[in-house]
C-alpha cells in the first residue's frame, strides 16, 4: 500500500534521501566493488596500454572508409576517465547512472584495448563484428534450447552434451549422406536425448542438474571413442563440406550493416529467426502461456486441466532439436567432427540463458557479448598482442564469470524450475 | 445437478485421510464442511475435483457414476474448487491466470486473443460485482483480490457447483462481508456452493446444510437453525470446547520490548512502518490490529531482525537488537510465529521432528560440536507433537503434507516451548481448528502468565480483543491508537482501524499505568 504521496519537490526530495539511506549492505558492497573495478581497470590501462609501442591503429569498416586512433592519448584517457569514475562511485555513488556509466565505461575501456592490441596496424572492425555474430549463433541456438527447457520447469544443464552430439551426428550422417540430411538427423539425435532427460527427470523424479551432467559425461565419452575408432580410420565418414556464406542480395550492400549482419550462413539467419519466433511464441501464444504457467506454477495449471507433464516431455524434446540444430553449426563451420569440438559452449549457453533472464532477445545480447569476447580473442592471437593464446582462449570463460556473477543475481527464475511436479 | 460422493476412501502413508464418507451436494444450496485440522475436508475436495483418486469409492453426478481422472475432467463435469492455497501465476495478469487451459486465440498458430480475454473477464467481473482489472499482475494484488480472480476462474468455466476451500481465513472482516454477497450471488444464480471453514460462526451465517467430519469419518450434519457454536464445536471436535479465552486480569511488570520511533521503508523509498513507538510489558499481552496492509508485516520484520529499519532503536530488556540478526533476536528469547507459514516458518520438505528443533539445533544440547543429536532432537519432537496435539501420520512424516492447520501447530509447538522473554505471534489461528485454537490461545496465556512480554498480531479483531491486555491500532504504517483493551470497546477499534478516527498523542505511561 503507498503510504507516502510524493507529489510535492519537498516530499520527492525526502524519499530520495530515503532512499539513499536506505540502501542495504548489499548494495553498498556492491557499489564499492563496481569502484574498485573502476580503478584496477585504470590501473590497466595506466600499466599497460600507456605504455603501448603508440604507433595510430586504423580501424577499417568495410569498403573503403576507416577511423584512425592514436593509441598513447586515447590510453591516457582512458585511464583518467575511470580512475575518476572509480573515485566518484567509491565516495558518493552514482545513484541512477550507475548502469549508463558503466556501460559508456566498458566500452571506451574495449576500444581502447582494441586500439593498443592494433598500434600501427589495420584491425577490421566491421570483420570482428561478422565474426561476433557468427560466434554467437551457436550460443543463441543452445540457449533457445536452454529457454524451452527452463521456462517449462525443466533444468537443462545438459546443452553441452546435446550440441556435441549434434555435431558429431550431423559429421557422421552428413558424410554418409548430405549435409543437409546431416542437420535433420542431428537434431532428431539431440531430440531423442532430451526425451531421455525428460523421462528421467519427469518419470524417476532423478534430480534433473545429475541426469544432465550423466548426459554431457555420456556423449563427450561415446563422440571421443567413435571419432577414434570410427571416424579416424574412416576419413571419408568425417568430412561433410562447409555450408558457405549467403549474402543476401540487396541488404548485404548496406555500408558496415551489410558486411556484418548479411553476408553471413543461413545459421545466422535461422538464430535471429528463432529469436523472433520463440520470443512471439512465448509470450503471444497459448503454447507460451501453457509452458510459463507450467514453468511458474505447475499446480496452478494442472489444476485447471492442463497437461504439465506433457508439456515437459515436448518442450524439453523441442528444445534437444533445436541444440542439436546449434550443434550442427560445428560440422557446417569446419566440414567435419573433432574430439570435444564444441569446447564448453554448451556451458556458455546456460550462462546466455541467465544473463538474458530466460528471454530470447535477452539470450542473444548476451550471446553477442560472449560472442564478441570470442572473436576479440581469434583477433588479438592474430595480431600476436603478446598476451598467452592459453589466456585469450580462456577470455570467453572469464568474461562468463564476470557477468554472470555481476548481472546474474537479479534474474528471474521460473519459480518451479528444477522442482519435480507430482500427480497423485 | 446434484453431486453424490459416496463411500469415499483415501489412504496417504499412515493416515486414513477419507474413511467412507458420504456426500451430497445439490445446485442451489450452501453446504458448509466443517471439522479438526486433518479430518480430511480438503481431501475429499480434491477427490472431488479430480485432483486425487480414491482408492475406494464413486462419485455420481445426477445419479450417473463418474470418473475424474484429471481436474480438466471434473471441470468439464461443471466443479470449480476455489483452493486453500491459491492456484495463481504470480507473474501473469489476471485474465492469463483466468483463461489458462480455455484460451480464446485467433489464427492456426494459436495466437492468443488478449483482448477478448480481457473483455471476457472484464464481462463476467462486472455481471457479479468483482470489480477486477483483468490486466492487473497477480503479484502486486492483495489476497483479498487473489481470491475473486480465483472465483473469476471458476465462473468462467462455467461451473454449476464451486468449493471453496477455506476462502475466509486469509480475508479482512471488511472481505469477509464482501465475499458472503458473492456468495449469495451465486447461490441465487442457481449453483450449489461447498464451504470449507474453521469459523463456526461464518457456517452458521451462510450454510444451508452443515457436514461434519472428524479423523476422515463424517459424524453427522446439522442444521443451521437448529444448532448453536457451542453445539457444532462440540460435534466437531468430540469434547465440550471453550471458545472464550479464560485469562485473569494482567500484571504488567518491567517494560520488556521497548520500541522507539523505528521507521522503515521499501526498496523503491516507500513508507511502510512510520515512526512507530510503543513498549510492551512483561506478563502482558498486547495486541496489533489493523486491516491488512497497514504496517503490521513489516513492523514484525523489523522486530524479529528480518528487516533493517532506517531510523529508531529497538530494545529486548537493556539490550539493543535494533541491527540484531534473526538468530540473535532468537537468541535473546523472542519466539517468532509469522504470519506466512508455507513461506517463513516451516520448510515443508523436512520432516517434522526437523522442523521442530529447526531455531535451535545449534543449541540447548541438540548438538555437539558439528554433529546433531537426533535421538534427542525425535525425542523432543515427539513429546510436543503429544502436547500439542499435532495430527500427523510420524515425526517423520515431511512438513509440507500435513493438513493446513496441523503446520501452524508445528510452528506453534517450537516457538513456544522455550524459556521466553518476548512471544511475537503473527496471525497464530490462521487456519486451526477451534480445539486447537482453545489450545494456542492457552498457551499464550500461559507464556504472559510465565512472565514473558507478548505482541499478538492479528487481522481478526476478534482474535486480538479476545487475547489481549492492550490493543495497538495500525494505519498506514502508524500506530493511531494505543488503548487499554478493558476500555475498549469493538466499534471503537474498528473506526481507528479504518482511518476515520486517531488517538490523541499520549505518552505510554498514560496507557499502561
Ligand atoms: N499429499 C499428501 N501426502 C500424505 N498425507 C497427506 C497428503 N495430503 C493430506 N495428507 C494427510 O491427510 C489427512 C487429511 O488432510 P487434509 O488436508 O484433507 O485435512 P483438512 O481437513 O483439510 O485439514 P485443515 O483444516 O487443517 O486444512 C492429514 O492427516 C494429512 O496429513
Ligand atoms: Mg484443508
Amino acid at each position: 500500500m503507498s503510504v507516502t504521496d510524493s507529489t510535492t519537490p519537498g516530499t520527492d526530495a525526502y524519499v530520495g534521501m530515503l532512499e539513499s539511506m536506505s540502501r542495504t549492505p548489499e548494495q553498498k558492497r556492491r557499489a564499492r566493488n563496481l569502484g574498485i573495478g573502476y580503478f584496477v581497470a585504470a590501473g590497466i590501462a595506466l600499466a599497460i596500454f600507456v605504455r603501448g609501442d603508440g604507433g595510430t591503429s586504423t580501424f577499417t569498416l568495410g569498403g573503403d572508409s576507416s577511423i584512425g586512433l592514436p593509441g598513447i592519448p586515447l590510453a591516457w584517457l582512458c585511464a583518467i576517465v575511470l580512475a575518476a569514475l572509480g573515485g566518484v562511485q567509491i565516495s558518493r555513488g552514482t545513484a541512477k547512472l550507475q548502469s549508463a556509466l558503466l556501460a559508456a565505461a566498458t566500452i571506451l575501456f574495449i576500444v581502447t584495448l582494441m586500439a593498443w592490441a592494433a598500434a600501427g596496424r589495420q584491425f577490421s572492425l566491421t570483420g570482428t563484428l561478422h565474426d561476433a555474430l557468427k560466434a554467437a549463433t551457436p550460443l543463441v541456438l543452445g540457449a533457445i534450447a536452454g529457454i524451452l527447457c527452463e521456462r517449462s520447469g525443466i533444468i537443462n544443464i545438459a546443452i553441452e552434451g546435446l550440441l556435441l552430439a549434434g555435431a558429431f551426428t550431423s559429421a557422421l550422417v552428413g558424410s554418409a549422406t548430405n549435409i543437409w540430411i546431416g542437420i535433420l538427423a542431428a537434431m532428431a539425435v539431440s531430440a531423442v536425448l532430451a526425451w531421455v532427460l525428460a523421462w528421467l527427470a519427469i518419470r524417476f523424479h532423478v534430480d534433473q542438474v545429475i541426469v544432465g551432467f550423466a548426459i554431457n559425461f555420456f556423449v563427450l565419452g561415446l563422440t571421443s571413442f567413435l571419432d577414434s575408432r570410427v571416424l579416424t580410420k574412416n576419413p571419408q565418414l568425417n568430412g561433410t563440406g562447409t555450408i558457405a556464406e549467403w549474402e543476401v542480395p540487396g541488404l548485404s550492400s548496406i555500408p558496415i550493416v551489410g558486411p556484418i549482419l548479411f553476408e553471413q550462413t543461413f545459421y545466422v539467419y535461422a538464430a535471429l529467426a528463432l529469436v523472433a519466433i520463440t520470443t512471439w511464441m512465448l509470450f503471444k501464444t497459448k503454447w507460451g502461456l501453457r509452458t510459463r504457467a507450467v514453468g511458474e506454477h505447475p499446480k496452478a495449471a494442472g489444476t485447471l486441466g492442463v497437461n504439465v507433464l506433457r508439456r515437459r516431455y515436448i518442450n524439453v524434446t523441442i528444445a534437444g532439436a533445436v541444440a542439436g540444430f546449434g550443434g550442427s553449426w560445428w560440422t557446417a563451420d569446419v566440414g567435419r567432427f573433432n574430439e570435444n569440438i564444441t569446447n564448453g559452449r554448451g556451458f556458455i549457453a546456460l550462462a546466455v540463458v541467465l544473463v538474458g533472464r530466460h528471454h530470447p532477445v535477452g539470450a542473444l545480447m548476451a550471446a553477442l557479448v560472449f560472442g564478441f569476447t570470442d572473436a576479440l580473442a581469434l583477433k588479438f592471437a592474430i595480431l600476436n598482442t603478446g598476451i598467452p593464446s592459453e589466456f585469450l582462449e580462456l577470455a570467453p570463460f572469464f568474461v562468463t564469470l564476470l557477468v554472470v556473477a555481476s548481472v546474474g543475481r537479479g534474474a528471474h527464475v521460473p519459480a518451479a524450475l528444477g522442482k519435480p511436479y507430482e500427480e497423485d | 445437478m446434484e453431486l453424490e460422493l459416496r463411500g469415499i476412501t483415501k489412504r496417504f502413508p499412515g493416515v486414513i485421510a477419507n474413511d467412507d464418507v458420504n456426500l451430497t451436494i445439490k445446485t442451489g444450496e450452501v453446504l458448509a464442511l466443517v471439522g479438526e485440522n486433518g479430518a480430511g475436508k480438503s481431501t475429499l475436495m480434491n477427490i472431488m475435483y479430480g485432483l486425487y483418486h480414491a482408492d475406494e469409492g464413486q462419485i455420481f453426478v445426477d445419479g450417473n457414476p463418474v470418473t475424474f481422472e484429471t481436474s480438466g475432467d471434473a471441470i468439464a463435469a461443471g466443479i470449480g474448487m476455489v483452493h486453500q492455497h491459491f492456484m495463481l501465476v504470480p507473474v501473469f495478469t489476471v485474465a492469463e491466470n483466468v483463461v489458462l487451459g480455455v484460451e480464446p486465440t485467433t489464427g492456426l498458430l494459436g495466437k492468443l486473443d488478449t483482448a477478448e480475454a480481457n473483455a471476457q473477464v472484464r464481462d463476467i467481473s462486472g455481471q457479479y460485482g468483482l470489480h477486477l482489472d483483468p490486466e492487473a499482475l497477480i503479484e502486486s494484488l492483495p489476497v483479498g483480490i487473489q481470491q475473486r480472480v480465483e472465483i473469476l476462474k471458476v465462473l468462467f468455466r462455467d461451473a454449476e457447483i464451486v468449493v471453496f476451500d477455506e476462502p475466509t481465513a486469509v480475508l479482512t472482516p471488511q472481505e469477509i462481508e464482501e465475499f458472503f454477497n458473492i456468495v449469495e450471488s451465486l447461490k441465487a444464480s442457481g449453483r450449489g456452493i461447498v464451504f470449507i471453514t474453521h469459523k463456526l460462526t461464518e457456517a452458521l451465517k451462510v450454510a444451508d446444510r452443515i457436514s461434519v467430519l472428524r479423523r476422515g469419518k463424517t459424524v453427522g450434519e446439522a442444521d443451521p437453525a437448529e444448532i448453536d457454536e457451542i453445539g457444532l464445536a462440540e460435534l466437531m471436535v468430540g469434547r465440550p470446547v471453550q471458545l472464550v479465552v479464560d485469562k485473569a486480569p494482567s500484571q504488567p511488570g518491567e517494560p520488556i520490548l521497548s520500541v522507539d520511533q523505528i521507521h522503515a521503508v521499501d526498496s523503491s523509498g516507500r513508507t511502510l512502518v512510520d515512526h512507530v513507538s510503543f513498549d510492551v510489558h512483561a506478563g502482558e499481552i498486547v495486541g496489533v490490529a489493523g486491516v491488512q496492509g497497514n504496517g503490521q508485516t513489516e513492523l514484525v520484520e523489523a522486530l524479529t531482525g528480518l528487516r533493517d529499519v532506517i531510523t529508531g532503536s529497538i530494545h529486548l530488556g537493556s539490550e539493543d537488537i535494533t541491527h540484531a540478526t534473526p538468530r540473535d533476536v532468537h537468541r535473546a528469547g523472542v519466539a517468532h510465529i509469522p504470519e506466512d507459514r508455507q513461506r517463513a516458518g516451516l520448510v515443508g520438505d523436512f520432516s517434522v521432528a526437523e522442523n521442530m528443533v529447526l531455531t535451535r539445533y545449534h543449541d540447548d544440547g541438540f548438538s555437539t560440536g558439528i554433529k546433531m543429536d537426533w535421538p534427542k532432537a525425535r525425542a523432543v519432537a515427539a513429546d510436543l507433537v503429544e502436547q500439542y496435539d499435532v495430527r500427523t501420520p510420524s515425526i517423520q512424516t515431511a512438513a509440507g503434507n500435513l493438513s493446513g492447520g496441523n503446520q501452524q501447530k508445528v510452528i506453534v509447538a517450537r516457538e513456544l516451548s522455550r524459556d521466553l522473554e518476548l512471544v511475537i505471534a503473527s496471525q497464530p489461528t490462521r487456519g486451526v481448528d477451534v480445539g486447537s485454537i482453545e489450545y494456542i490461545h492457552s498457551q499464550v496465556v500461559k507464556a504472559r502468565d510465565e512472565g514473558a512480554a507478548v505482541l499478538v498480531v492479528s487481522t481478526e479483531l476478534d482474535e486480538v480483543m479476545a487475547l489481549s491486555d492492550r490493543v495497538i491500532v495500525m494505519f498506514r504504517g502508524r500506530i493511531v491508537a494505543n488503548l487499554r483493551r478493558d476500555e475498549t470497546e469493538h466499534n471503537d477499534i474498528g473506526l481507528y482501524m479504518a482511518g476515520a478516527k486517531e488517538q490523541p498523542v499520549k505518552t505510554d505511561a498514560e496507557t499502561t499505568s
